[in-house]
């Protein structure tokens, strides 16, 4: 009976962490199929800190500009002022459980701080920088 | 000679006078004169945001404006320049953007009696397409005693387009006056 409970117990703790893994796997598995992969973690993090200068205000953008470079803590939308929730799932259990989501935020994220859309490889080693937060 | 005089003068005053009443003909719109009637001062400034997805889809970035702040043909172009929202990419899927676009249009001010609505509605001519809310005449009337350094040089508000720093109820379509609060300036009062 106990085992059962820890067993249910088990069971519970993990199922967040299949749906969030299965939600980018399923993300990693479409950009692969246009050509990309493996992802890195490791170029993940240089990605996120990388500074483009923009054309418009001539400032440089980075992922972290809103975001931060710790990604445990509040972010602050750079416009705004507006306060952005953790983007560490280990912290934030609502990230990455939305591929709608992962989406809708790489496509308006990467156009206005790089200006151009991310390529799939990006978003892969991206997504595998996230995970780990 | 002395008579001509009287006579310009009398003149000169009967016109400033005329001027004067049309003055205040013309500013006869503030809160204690606005919404005489009961049944629309029983009501709450603009109709408050009741939809969900809304509140998500554009108040993740920024505070949800009330629909009843704009007219429809303003959130018409509103959606369809997501890609290019005031400097920043706020580009959505075809559905979601048709999702909002309806709430958005049969929730504008032009389908509003909330007396804000009818206020700004009154203030724009039928030409007029405001993107910005802050740029249309009523709210500027409304705003026009602000000094900058209360709000865009003041480091706590810093905008116009924050409303619920000021207006702690702006959320539940509370915009009443005499709750205002400005960061910084406790106790201000116009």
């Amino acid at each position: 009976m106990i085992t059962r409970i820890g067993m249910i117990a088990a069971v519970s703790l993990i199922v967040p962490l299949v749906s969030l893994a299965a939600v980018v796997d399923e993300q990693q598995a479409t950009y692969r199929a246009s050509g990309a992969g493996p992802f890195n973690a490791k170029i993940g993090e240089q990605l996120w800190q990388q500074n483009v200068m923009n054309a418009k205000d001539g400032r440089p953008r980075s992922c972290t500009t809103c975001h931060g470079r710790d990604l445990r803590s509040m972010g602050k939308h750079a416009k705004t002022g507006k306060a952005i929730k953790p983007l560490s799932p280990a912290v934030n259990a609502e990230r990455l459980t939305s591929a709608k989501n992962i989406r809708k935020w790489f496509k308006r994220n990467c156009k206005w701080t790089w200006g151009r859309e991310c390529t799939p490889q990006e978003k892969g080693d991206l997504l595998s920088f996230i995970q780990q937060q | 000679m002395k008579k001509k005089t009287w006579v310009i003068v009398s003149v000169l005053g009967i016109l400033l006078g005329l001027l004067g009443v049309s003055g205040l003909v013309v500013s006869d719109d503030d809160d204690e004169h606005e919404g005489r009637s009961l049944w629309r001062q029983s009501q709450l400034d603009v109709a408050p945001v009741e939809n969900a997805f809304y509140n998500e889809e554009c108040g993740s970035c920024h505070f949800p404006y009330q629909p009843g702040f704009l007219p429809t043909r303003s959130w018409q172009r509103m959606i369809a320049g997501l890609e290019d929202h005031f400097g920043e990419n706020a580009e959505l899927d075809a559905v979601d953007a048709q999702q909002l676009k309806v709430y958005l249009m049969e929730n504008a001010a032009d389908t509003s009696n909330y007396k804000r609505s009818q206020g700004i509605m009154r203030s724009l001519s039928k030409k007029d397409i405001p993107l910005r809310i802050s740029t249309t005449r009523y709210f500027k009337r409304k705003h026009h005693e602000l000094p900058e350094r209360m709000v865009k040089n003041n480091p706590k508000v810093r905008s116009f387009s924050n409303c619920e720093l000021c207006h702690a109820q702006a959320a539940q379509g509370s915009y009443n006056e005499h709750q205002v609060k400005v960061p910084g300036y406790a106790g201000w009062d116009d």
